[in-house]
C-alpha cells in the first residue's frame, strides 16, 4: 500500500541536499529527540509518583495487593502524623545545618585549593594533583574507619561537628573548579594584579564571580550529596538530638512493620529542600551561561 | 614621570627559548616609545617584563631611580591595555574603569569624581551603566584605555591595543592615542606588529627581531638610515627592493644597476631601493630595466609589481634571522610605487631610475648599513 505524502514536490524540482526540511503542514511542532525523551523521563518520574499516591493512602490502602494506583480516598493526615511520629523538625535542621555548611566549605576550601593548582606555580604541583586524582578512586568505605578514629580521638563523635568536618572539601570539587579556572582568560588576572590586587583578592573579586556556573553546579552537587547522605551519619551520630533526615526516616522503618504511607511522606517531605534547592541552582545555571556568553 | 631602563635584560622560557636577548633599552620621562617587530619577536615579553608580569632572566629594569626586578606588578605603578582588553565581564563599565582606584583605597567621592572625569575624556559618559559585553569594539577599546588612565600611572604600557578594530576605528583611535599622549604626557611603551602605528605614533621606535634590538631611533631616521637588512626590510610598505650585488672601484652593481658608492671597499653587499625611490628614469640617473606583472592603481600612487633582472631580492618579514630568499636565476620580484600618471602597462618592460643618495647599501656578510 502507498502512502500519499501531503506535500508532492515535483520530480524536476529536487530538493537540494542542503535545503531546509519544508515548512508548515506534515512538519512536528517538536524535536525527535522529545519522542525519546518524554518517555523517558515519565520513566523516571514512576518512583516519584508512586511515593505520592503511597503517602495519601491509609496503611491498609498502601499494603493492599494489587497496589492501589488511584485511591479510593485520601488520607492527607499522613503528612502530620509523620511529622509527630519523630521529631521531624529536629532532623530537618540538622539536615539542614550539615548540608549547609558543607555546602559552604566545598565553596570556600575547593574554590582556594582548586585556585593554586590552577594557577600558582609552585614545586610538586603535577605530582601533588594526581594524588588529589587518585584519592577520588577511593571508595568511602575504604576510609571510614580511619575517618572514624580521626573524629573520635578529636572528640568529636555524635555532634554536627564531627559529622560536618570530614566533608567540608572534597578531591572532586577541587578537580572540578580548577578545570573550570583555567578556562577563564588569564589576561583578565594579570590586569587585575596590576590594578593593584593580591592573589586572594583575585580569587574573590575576579575569578570567584565569573565561575558562578561551576560554583552553582558544585554547590547543587554537594548539597544532594549531604542531604541524602546515609552511612556517614549513621556511623557518627548516636543521639537523636542530633540525627539527620534520612536517619529520622529509618526510624519509621521498622525490623518486622513498616507504616509506608507515612514512610512515604516523610520522604516526599524531605526532598522538599532538595528540589526547591535544584529549581533555585537551575535559574542560576540559566543566568550564569548567558553571563559567559558575554566576551 | 619617570623614566624607564632596561639594562642587558634578557628572558629565557627553556635553556633554548630565548624570547628577549641582552635588551639595552632607555626610555625618557614623557616619551611615547614603540617597541616593533613581527610576531614572536619578543616585544610582548619584553613589555610584560616591564609591567612585572614576567620576571627577567637577568639584567635589570628600571622604573624612575628604582630598580624593579623584585617589585610586584602592583607595587610598580604602571597601567597596562591589553591586546583583548581584559576588561572584567561581570563589571559595569563604571565599575571597570574605578577598579583600579577601590584597589588601592581612594575614597569613593574620589573615585567617582576620576571616573566621570575618565569617561568625558574618552566619551565613555553615556555608557557607564553597560558591562563590556553589551559594547561595541571600539568601545571596549576605550574602556580598557580609561581603566589604565583612571590612575594617573607613571609608566603607561600598551600591547597592540588596536589590533582588535576595523581599518576606520584604528585611525581614529590613533589619532587620539597621539592626542592624549600629547595631552597627558606619560611615559608610555607601545608594542606592535604594524609599522604604521609604529611611524605615526612614537617618538622613537625600537625594531626588535629574534628578540634582539635591532634598531633605536625616531621613525623617519630608522625609514631614511635602516641599520641593517632586516629593518630595512621591515619598515616600509611596501618593503625595500633588496638586490644582490658587489662593490668594485667606487661603484654598486646589482644587474644592471649601477650607483656610485664613493670611499667603500670592494665586497660583496645588498643594494636596497625603497619602491618609493624608483621613478621613470631621466638621462644620467641610475636606472634599471623593470618588467611590469601587476599593477595596482591606489588612486594617489600605484603599485607596481614586476621583475628587475638582478639576482634575488626581499627579505622575508616572517624569517627572524633576516634570511634572503634564494635568488631565482637572474630574475627577481621587485615593488615600485608610482604617481599615477606613470602608470605602466602591465606585461611591458620600462627603465626605472633612482636617486643616488637614495639607495641603501648593506654588507652582504654582517647584513650591516654600510652607508645610510
Amino acid at each position: 500500500m502507498s502512502v500519499q505524502p501531503a506535500v508532492s514536490v515535483p520530480e524536476r524540482f529536487p530538493r537540494l541536499p542542503d535545503a531546509p526540511a519544508p515548512r508548515g503542514r506534515g512538519r512536528l511542532p517538536f524535536s525527535g529527540w522529545h519522542l525519546v525523551l518524554a518517555p523517558v523521563a515519565a520513566i523516571m518520574l514512576v518512583p516519584l509518583v508512586w511515593m505520592l499516591i503511597v503517602s495519601l493512602e491509609s496503611q491498609q490502602q498502601a499494603t493492599s495487593f494489587p497496589p492501589q494506583l488511584i485511591p479510593s480516598s485520601v488520607h492527607l493526615g499522613n503528612y502530620s502524623a509523620a511529622w509527630n511520629a519523630v521529631p521531624f523538625g529536629r532532623f530537618f535542621i540538622n539536615s539542614l545545618l550539615y548540608s549547609a555548611a558543607t555546602v559552604a566549605g566545598n565553596l570556600l576550601f575547593c574554590s582556594l585549593a582548586a585556585y593554586a593548582f590552577a594557577r600558582i606555580r609552585f614545586f610538586g604541583r603535577e605530582v601533588l594533583f594526581v594524588v588529589l586524582l587518585a584519592t577520588l578512586m577511593v571508595p568511602f568505605q575504604v576510609i571510614l574507619i580511619p575517618t572514624f578514629l580521626i573524629v573520635k580521638n578529636l572528640g568529636l563523635v555524635d555532634t554536627l561537628g564531627g559529622l560536618i568536618m570530614p566533608n567540608l572539601c572534597s578531591a572532586f570539587g577541587i578537580f572540578m573548579l580548577r578545570q573550570f579556572f583555567r578556562t577563564l582568560p588569564i589576561e583578565l588576572e594579570e590586569a587585575a594584579r596590576i590594578d593593584g590586587t593580591s592573589r586572594l583578592g583575585i580569587l574573590f573579586k575576579i575569578v570567584l564571580p565569573l565561575s558562578l556556573p561551576a560554583l552553582a553546579t558544585l554547590g547543587i552537587i554537594q548539597f544532594m550529596w549531604s542531604w541524602n547522605d546515609f552511612l556517614w551519619p549513621l556511623i557518627i551520630i548516636q543521639s537523636q538530638t542530633h540525627d539527620t533526615l534520612q536517619l529520622g526516616l529509618s526510624q519509621l522503618q521498622g525490623a518486622h512493620f513498616t507504616q509506608w504511607n507515612l514512610l512515604m511522606a516523610g520522604t516526599l517531605m524531605s526532598q522538599i529542600p532538595m528540589l526547591a534547592a535544584f529549581l533555585l541552582a537551575q535559574r542560576w545555571f540559566i543566568r550564569s551561561v548567558a553571563f559567559t556568553g558575554i566576551k | 614621570m619617570p623614566s624607564v631602563m632596561l639594562d642587558g635584560v634578557t628572558k629565557r622560557f627553556a635553556a633554548d627559548a630565548v624570547a628577549v636577548d641582552d635588551l639595552s633599552l632607555e626610555i625618557a620621562d614623557g616619551e611615547f616609545m614603540i617597541l616593533v617587530g613581527s610576531s614572536g619577536c619578543g616585544k610582548t615579553t619584553a613589555l610584560r617584563m616591564i609591567a612585572g608580569l614576567e620576571k627577567p632572566t637577568s639584567g635589570t629594569i628600571q622604573i624612575g631611580d628604582r630598580i624593579v626586578n623584585e617589585v610586584s606588578a602592583r607595587d610598580r605603578d604602571i597601567a597596562m591595555v591589553f591586546q583583548n582588553y581584559a576588561l572584567y565581564p561581570h563589571m559595569t563599565v563604571a565599575r571597570n574603569l574605578g577598579y583600579p582606584l577601590r584597589q588601592r583605597r581612594v575614597a569613593r567621592s574620589d573615585v567617582n569624581r576620576r571616573v566621570s572625569e575618565v569617561a568625558e575624556m574618552l566619551g565613555l559618559a553615556e555608557l557607564l551603566k553597560r558591562r563590556p559585553g553589551q559594547l561595541s569594539g571600539g568601545q571596549r577599546q576605550r574602556v580598557a584605555m580609561g581603566r589604565a588612565l583612571v590612575r594617573e600611572p607613571e609608566v603607561f604600557l600598551l600591547d597592540e591595543p588596536l589590533s582588535n578594530l576595523d581599518a576606520k576605528l584604528r585611525v581614529e583611535m590613533r589619532a587620539a592615542l597621539k592626542r592624549l599622549h600629547g595631552r597627558l604626557g606619560v611615559t608610555t611603551v607601545y608594542v606592535t606588529h604594524d609599522q604604521v602605528e609604529a611611524m605615526t605614533l612614537g617618538d622613537r621606535i625600537a625594531v626588535l627581531s629574534d628578540g634582539k634590538l635591532q634598531q633605536l631611533g625616531a621613525p623617519q631616521d630608522v625609514y631614511d638610515h635602516p641599520a641593517n637588512v632586516f629593518v630595512a626590510g621591515f619598515i616600509g610598505s611596501p618593503p625595500m627592493n633588496l638586490l644582490r650585488g658587489r662593490v668594485r672601484d667606487g661603484s654598486a652593481t646589482a644587474g644592471d644597476l649601477v650607483v656610485p658608492a664613493p670611499g667603500v671597499s670592494d665586497r660583496d653587499v645588498f643594494v636596497g631601493v625603497r619602491p618609493e625611490s624608483l621613478r621613470p628614469a631621466t638621462n644620467g640617473m641610475p636606472s634599471l630595466g623593470f618588467e611590469v606583472a601587476v599593477v595596482e592603481p591606489l588612486g594617489d600612487e600605484v603599485i607596481v609589481h614586476g621583475f628587475v633582472g638582478a639576482e634575488l631580492l626581499g627579505v622575508s618579514q616572517e624569517r627572524d634571522d633576516a634570511a634572503l630568499v634564494a635568488a631565482d636565476g637572474h630574475r627577481a620580484e621587485a615593488v615600485a610605487c608610482l604617481p599615477p600618471r606613470d602608470r605602466p602597462a602591465e606585461g611591458s618592460v620600462i627603465r626605472l631610475g633612482v636617486e643616488p643618495e637614495e639607495v641603501h647599501l648593506f654588507d652582504a656578510d654582517t647584513g650591516l648599513a654600510i652607508r645610510g
